[in-house]
Order: structure tokens, then C-alpha cells, then sequence
């Protein structure tokens, strides 16, 4: 079984706040993985608010937030077991963000060093 | 809880409640070896609501009445008895002697002391029914008659039980008093163990009236988020089984109808689910893969989770999969019936009643029950023959109920 990351992006700051309804339907969404036995790590949120997010430029010079070079913001990420890309992808797919707020998903496979 | 509840309406809910709970916080003074004094005490208490709040009425704040009367006469307790002649005063010169502990009874205090109970009844100086048996008792303030009812045996057998395990806890010399981590880790697989079967004993046992299985049911899904507000027993398992429980006890309402009967999983009116216990289990669920840890109670609350989304297509593939690796961790019968019911609603009857038989268990009741229903809609003598088979050998009057039912449903088509 390989592990994917799913990495979260949302283009509006105002999604970033799920209503309670939302948030359930996410979290009914998360519990269906796990429920699979296929959830390896419920990740993490990225607060994307000014204060909370800086980014080191390469010149070491730091600027607010992710905001100025990408139209989107990563707003999080989960770690899935999964037997292929496409199984990940379909995983994804199930997600309640896109008819909720839109915004992406992007599935990376994470490269297991042993 | 208006003013206006009858005292002997209220009192019972409240010793349910509060009985443990007054009990636990004593014992962390007394040490378990004097859990008989803590009791009495508790008892005692209780004794004194009846009498005084017949003649007063209820007073505004009941727990706290309850909590004050308890903690005068553990006062009173330690300034006479001989727990304190014969083992304190040794140890303290004449001039401290008149110290007496304060007892405090605020809510972390009531948590620690009842997670530090629960661990002490949970100690492998007993056997495991003894320590269920003690448990129910002690941590859910149990009658001898309810214990022995839930066990489904003679309340003789269950005072013997208890009276050995309680003798046990005192040679043992049990002091409640913070525990290594090490020791909780030991102990806790067991305390989860106690706390799945508390509250299977509440959730399936066909005996007791229903309100007992319900209170059963909650005070086991209590106990278990007590473990959850300790670190050291806050474990994905901890979060699996009860992320099980909030699954489970979210039908509670939808599966027995008025009369006590069961109503099947198909026949359940879902508006009686319970949503907010299902979001509160798909937290725990969530929270239980932390780890990558796989236990039973991970893979029963995933099947209890499937259980909550008729709707899924592929619902019974994932329930497949799951009873698939659950017969691997748990050989009991009952998970490998409930593994081949996931066969049929996947691969189909034929398959199932291949497997089914196979196994040659004729004298099972499930069997017999699984048999029945696979049958029915194929052979339908051969399906009722079953069901006659399984109600001769099914202890529990619910399950015949529902067995007769099924029956009487083959007749008529």
C-alpha cells in the first residue's frame, strides 16, 4: 500500500471558515477514509491569516502570507493509504469542497525511505 | 431537573450518577482496601436524601447537597474510626492528630479519582468476569440482582464472585495513588476490554428493562471520555472504541420499539438516529488513526461507521473488508456469522450459504439464524426450519421475538 498527501488549496480567504454544516460534511468525509482503515494521517489545518503565515523569500527577505505569488493558498493536508494514484484520486474526488466552496486538491505521492 | 420532580423520582437517576462517583473520590482517601467504608458512606448519604428531602423537598442544588452531606460524614468518619486510630496515629505525633484530610469534590477530582478506580478494578488480581462483575458495581452502582441479571446468572453466584474479587483488591493491599505509566499502559487494555463489554452489555444483552441497558450503555460512553481526558489513556484505541460506542448509541432509540422488541437494522426509523452522536464518533474515528494502530475497536467502530451511511454503494465491500481483518484479531463465532451475513450482501446468497455451511456449527444458534435468513426468498421451508432451529437454542426472549417475527413473515409470502 503506498501513502498520497492531499493537499488542500482554496483561492478565497472567506472559505476558509467552514460553516458548522460544512464542517461536519468534511468531517463525515475524513471518517469515511478512516473508516477504510485508509486514513494514515489526518494532517493538519494551515491557518492562512495575516500573523499566522510568512513566507522566506530566497533573498532571505520575508513577506505576509503565501498570497503574493499564488492566486491559491494551501489551507491543509491528510495522508492517505492507497493501492494506486487513481484509487487517491477517487478518494479526493469524494471530498464536499468542491460543491461546498471549490478550490483544489492536489494528490502527491509520498516517497517512503527505508 | 425542575423543583417540581417527586424526590423518589429524582433520587434513583441521581445514586446512578453520583453513587460512583462519590465513591471513587472517597476511596482515593481511604485507599480501596476500605472501598466497604466508602460505600457505606455513599450509602449513607443517599439514606439521608430519602429521609430529609421527603420532609424538605428537593433541595436547589442536589448534587451539591449530596456532595456536602458526603463529605461531612467522611469528616465525621475520620475523626472516630479506627482506619485513622490504628493506621494514621502511628505515624503522626500526638500534637497532629487532629488533622482531618479535606475532601474536595469538584469535577477534575471527581474524574481523576474515578479513572484511578476505574484502573483499580480493572487489577489482574481478579479474573476478568470478576472484575466486570466489580465494575458494575462499583463504578455503576449495581444491585447484586442487576449484575446477576446481566450475566444471566443466579444473583448467588455473582455475591460469591464479588466477595472474592473484593477480598482480592483488599490482600492486594490496592491503594488508589497515581500509577506509573508503565502500569496504566498495562492495565488499560483491560479497562478498555471492561468498557466494551459494559456497555455490549447494555447495547445487546436481551435481558434487564431497557432503561438500565440505556443508563448501561451512557455510563460506559462516560467512562470512556474520563480516558480520554488523560493523556496517558488517551490512545487511538481509547478514541476506536469510542468512537464504537457514539456509532452504536446513536440507534439506540430506533432499535427496540415500545414493547422492548428488536426492531432490524433495515426496519429502523432513521430519523430516531441520533446525528450529533454520529459527528461525535466520526471525531473519535478520525482521532483514532493517529498512530496507525489497528484494533478491534478500530475495525468494529469502522464497521459501525458504514452502518451510519446507508446511502454508500460500496458499504458493504468496505464492511467485507473490515470483518475480513476482524476475524483475523477475534476468532469469536459471532464475528465470523457477521463476516458471511457481508458475504451475502456482496458475493451473493449462493456464496454465503456455501461458507455457511460449511463450517458444520449446527448447534449454533446463529447458525441457524444466518441460515434462515440466507434461505428465505430461495427454500423457503428450508429457510423456516432454520429459524425453528435457532429460536430452540436462543436464550434471549428479544431474539426469539425477532426470530418468530421472521417466520411468520416467510408464512405469508
Amino acid at each position: 500500500m503506498k501513502e498520497f498527501a492531499l493537499i488542500f488549496r482554496l483561492k478565497d480567504m472567506a472559505d476558509f471558515k467552514p460553516s458548522p454544516e460544512q464542517m461536519q460534511e468534511r468531517m463525515n468525509w475524513l471518517a469515511g477514509i478512516a473508516a477504510q482503515n485508509k486514513l494514515a494521517d489526518k494532517g493538519n489545518t494551515l491557518l492562512p491569516a495575516p500573523g499566522s503565515a510568512k513566507t522566506v523569500q530566497t533573498d532571505r527577505t520575508v513577506t505576509d502570507g503565501p498570497f503574493t505569488e499564488i492566486k491559491e493558498f494551501i489551507s491543509g493536508y491528510i495522508v492517505v493509504k492507497a493501492e494506486s494514484i487513481d484509487e487517491a484520486v477517487h478518494m479526493a474526488k469524494g471530498n464536499p469542497i468542491f460543491e461546498q466552496v471549490g478550490g483544489t486538491i492536489e494528490v502527491r505521492e509520498v516517497l517512503k525511505r527505508d | 431537573m425542575g423543583a417540581q420532580t417527586p424526590y423518589n423520582e429524582l433520587l434513583p437517576h441521581l445514586f446512578r450518577q453520583e453513587y460512583a462517583k462519590m465513591t471513587a473520590v472517597l476511596c482515593r482517601h481511604f485507599g480501596l482496601k476500605h472501598l466497604e467504608t466508602a460505600e457505606d458512606i455513599a450509602s449513607d448519604t443517599f439514606l439521608k436524601a430519602s429521609e430529609h428531602w421527603a420532609v424538605h423537598g428537593i433541595p436547589e442544588n442536589p448534587q451539591a447537597w449530596l456532595y456536602t452531606v458526603a463529605k461531612n460524614k467522611a469528616r465525621d468518619y475520620f475523626r472516630h474510626r479506627t482506619v485513622f486510630e490504628t493506621q494514621v496515629r502511628d505515624r503522626l505525633s500526638p500534637g497532629e492528630a487532629e488533622q482531618v484530610p479535606v475532601i474536595v469534590f469538584d469535577r477534575h477530582l471527581i474524574a481523576d479519582s474515578q479513572l484511578a478506580m476505574i484502573l483499580a478494578v480493572c487489577n489482574p488480581a481478579n479474573a476478568r468476569e470478576s472484575q466486570i462483575a466489580l465494575a458494575l458495581q462499583v463504578l455503576c452502582g449495581f444491585s447484586v440482582a442487576e449484575i446477576a441479571n446481566a450475566f444471566l446468572t443466579k444473583p448467588e453466584t455473582i455475591k460469591k464472585r464479588l466477595q472474592r474479587a473484593r477480598k482480592n483488591l483488599r490482600e492486594d493491599n490496592f491503594r488508589i495513588e497515581p500509577l506509573s505509566e508503565t502500569e496504566v499502559a498495562s492495565r488499560l487494555d483491560t479497562v478498555l476490554k471492561t468498557l466494551y463489554l459494559l456497555f455490549n452489555e447494555g447495547y445487546f444483552s436481551g435481558t434487564g428493562n431497557r432503561l438500565v441497558r440505556k443508563e448501561l450503555c451512557s455510563e460506559a460512553v462516560r467512562l470512556a471520555l474520563v480516558l480520554t481526558e488523560h493523556p496517558c489513556t488517551d490512545t487511538p484505541q481509547t478514541n476506536a472504541l469510542l468512537a464504537l460506542m457514539c456509532f452504536q448509541s446513536s440507534r439506540l432509540e430506533a432499535r427496540t420499539d415500545d414493547k422492548g422488541e428488536t426492531i432490524l437494522f433495515e426496519e429502523q426509523d432513521r430519523s430516531l438516529w441520533d446525528e450529533a452522536l454520529i459527528r461525535r464518533g466520526n471525531y473519535f474515528l478520525v482521532n483514532a488513526t493517529n498512530g496507525g494502530e489497528v484494533s478491534r475497536y478500530h475495525l468494529e467502530a469502522a464497521i459501525a461507521y458504514w452502518h451510519t451511511t446507508p446511502t454508500d454503494g460500496d458499504k458493504w465491500r468496505y464492511i467485507l473488508t473490515l470483518y475480513d481483518q476482524l476475524v483475523l484479531l477475534d476468532a469469536s463465532p459471532l464475528t465470523a456469522w457477521n463476516r458471511i451475513f457481508a458475504l451475502a450482501m456482496v458475493h451473493g446468497k449462493e456464496k454465503a450459504i456455501a461458507e455457511a455451511e460449511k463450517t458444520k456449527a449446527t448447534d449454533s444458534r446463529f447458525y441457524h439464524a444466518l441460515l434462515g435468513f440466507l434461505y428465505a426468498g430461495k427454500d423457503r421451508d428450508r429457510a423456516i426450519a432454520h429459524y425453528k432451529q435457532a429460536i430452540a437454542l436462543t436464550p434471549s426472549l428479544p431474539e426469539r421475538m425477532t426470530l418468530t417475527k421472521a417466520i411468520k413473515r416467510l408464512k405469508r409470502t
